[in-house]
């Protein structure tokens, strides 16, 4: 599952908000192919990091790169941009039907839409019932699983998870889990998945990032970062203790 | 002496082609710039949007001076020589509706959400995409805009009386027919061509309606 050429990698980024900082990366790199979890609590700038990563944060010190390409501040080329989706934590649907948001990122493309893989997505999913069902009506989990849908048909390169999982029962947990490990697994997908469970990054990772107040305080396979933890905070939060 | 039927027709039929004329200019320019408003930040917007909430509330026979001022033998534009024609009714009307189709579209584009914007991008949409996916996101109150604005333009009548003259099978309408016709005592008559009036803004509403419901 895991390679060695850097995906991503991050040196020495910084954003502040509201002269806070809300993050502070002094070195992070992305392994091309693997499964990384960004673990924190609410406020430890995952969703931040995510949105640096996407290229749709620009207003940020430092230098982050995608394989060569630099975007310290300026604009990713959209053809670098197609290769990365991010699956935000409060996902927003176009006012059509479920289908049609599953097909839009094709559209964007200009490509022909598949219809049997866009309709393997929505049976993986569980999505084929509600297909052609306007979003508005429905429910919160429903509406997580079409977004993850509509990012997993484009087949990016890299797919970055923003709490994907917060509005799901713990059946449609396991299957989103088993619909990301599938697909970066059967194309190399490199996945930078944000959460503050424990149990879900232990069971989807390669490796884990954990970040507390906008700083990278660890990275470690989840071995080591939940049985023997380098920094005293990452116990402390792997033990469920308070970290504030 | 009232209107023949065929003098009613001519007249209904010009006062669709002016209106008409008037809120699809007035679309093609505004949904655009209300778009651009809807989307940018930039100095002086506060100003600009202040300025088309005024806009909103001109009234028509201010437009109606001005424009007459305007394409008048000494105004700016005589070289034209529109006034008393078609073309100055459509330029009157076309200013009254302006306001409406980009200070509503601003407001439709404004209200989609911001991160729909960032996720929208995030599935790779260039600028162009984007615009357009929004817009298409905001096109109920894109089509409310335009539905107003004609509404504002069918029924205006002190500007295109300024302007048009009301000249019998030249520049008069319904509107300016109706005010004739009550002005003479003609009171079935005006009544009449009031309906006809209301027929056409029915109808067209009905129309720019089904639109907003065939796009959804």
């Amino acid at each position: 599952m895991t390679a060695t050429l850097p995906c991503f990698r991050m040196e020495n980024v910084q954003r502040v908000f509201s002269d806070t900082f809300a993050l502070r990366i002094k070195h992070l790199a992305v392994k091309t192919g693997e499964t990384l979890t960004l673990l924190g609590p609410t406020g430890a700038g995952k969703s931040t990091l995510l949105q640096i990563l996407a290229g749709l944060e620009h207003d940020f010190t430092g230098t982050t790169y995608y394989h060569n390409t630099s975007f310290s501040r300026e604009l990713l080329p959209l053809g670098v941009r197609r290769n990365i989706t991010l699956v935000f934590q409060h996902p927003q649907l176009l006012n059509t039907t479920v289908k049609k948001n599953v097909e839009f990122g094709l559209r964007l493309r200009g490509q022909q839409i598949d219809a049997e893989q866009v309709q393997t997505i929505l049976n993986r999913l569980k999505l084929e019932h509600l297909q052609n069902q306007r979003v508005h009506s429905l429910s919160g989990g429903q509406v997580q699983l079409t977004a993850l849908a509509r990012a997993l048909a484009v087949q990016p390169s890299v797919l970055l998870l923003d709490e994907p999982t917060s509005h799901l029962d713990p059946a449609h947990v396991s299957l989103v889990e088993e619909a990301i490990q599938y697909e970066s697994t059967s194309r190399s997908m490199t996945v930078v998945w944000a959460t503050h469970n424990l149990f879900q990054s232990q069971r989807v990772s390669d490796r884990v990032a954990f970040l507390l107040d906008g700083q990278l305080l660890e990275v470690a396979s989840p071995e080591s970062l939940f049985n023997t933890p380098q920094d005293p905070r990452t116990a402390a939060f792997v033990r469920g203790e308070m970290v504030y | 002496m009232t209107p023949s039927t065929s003098d009613v027709w001519s007249i209904a039929w010009l006062s669709v082609q002016v209106s008409t004329s008037a809120v699809l200019l007035a679309a093609l320019a505004g949904i655009p710039l209300g778009t651009f408003l809807g989307l940018s930040q930039f100095r002086g917007k506060q100003l600009v949007v202040s300025l088309i909430y005024t806009g909103m509330a001109l009234p028509p026979v201010v437009v109606g001076l001005l424009v007459y001022l305007g394409l008048s033998r000494s105004g700016p534009l005589a070289g034209l020589g529109w006034l008393f024609s078609a073309r100055a009714m459509i330029l009157a009307q076309f200013i009254l509706a302006m306001p409406f189709v980009v200070g509503i579209t601003m407001t439709a584009i404004s209200a989609v959400p911001q991160s729909l914007r960032l996720q929208i991008r995030s599935l790779g949409a260039s600028p162009w995409q984007l615009h357009s996916a929004i817009l298409k996101e905001a096109r109920a109150g894109v089509v409310l805009a335009v539905a107003i604005a004609f509404g504002r333009s069918i029924s205006e009548v002190g500007a295109v009386l300024m302007v048009g003259g009301n000249i019998a099978g030249h520049t008069r309408v319904l509107t300016t027919a109706v005010v004739l016709e009550t002005s003479q005592g003609h009171f079935e008559t005006a009544l009449a061509l009031g309906g006809i009036l209301l027929l056409i803004a029915l109808v067209v509403n009905g129309l720019i309606l089904s639109l907003k419901g065939q796009q959804q």
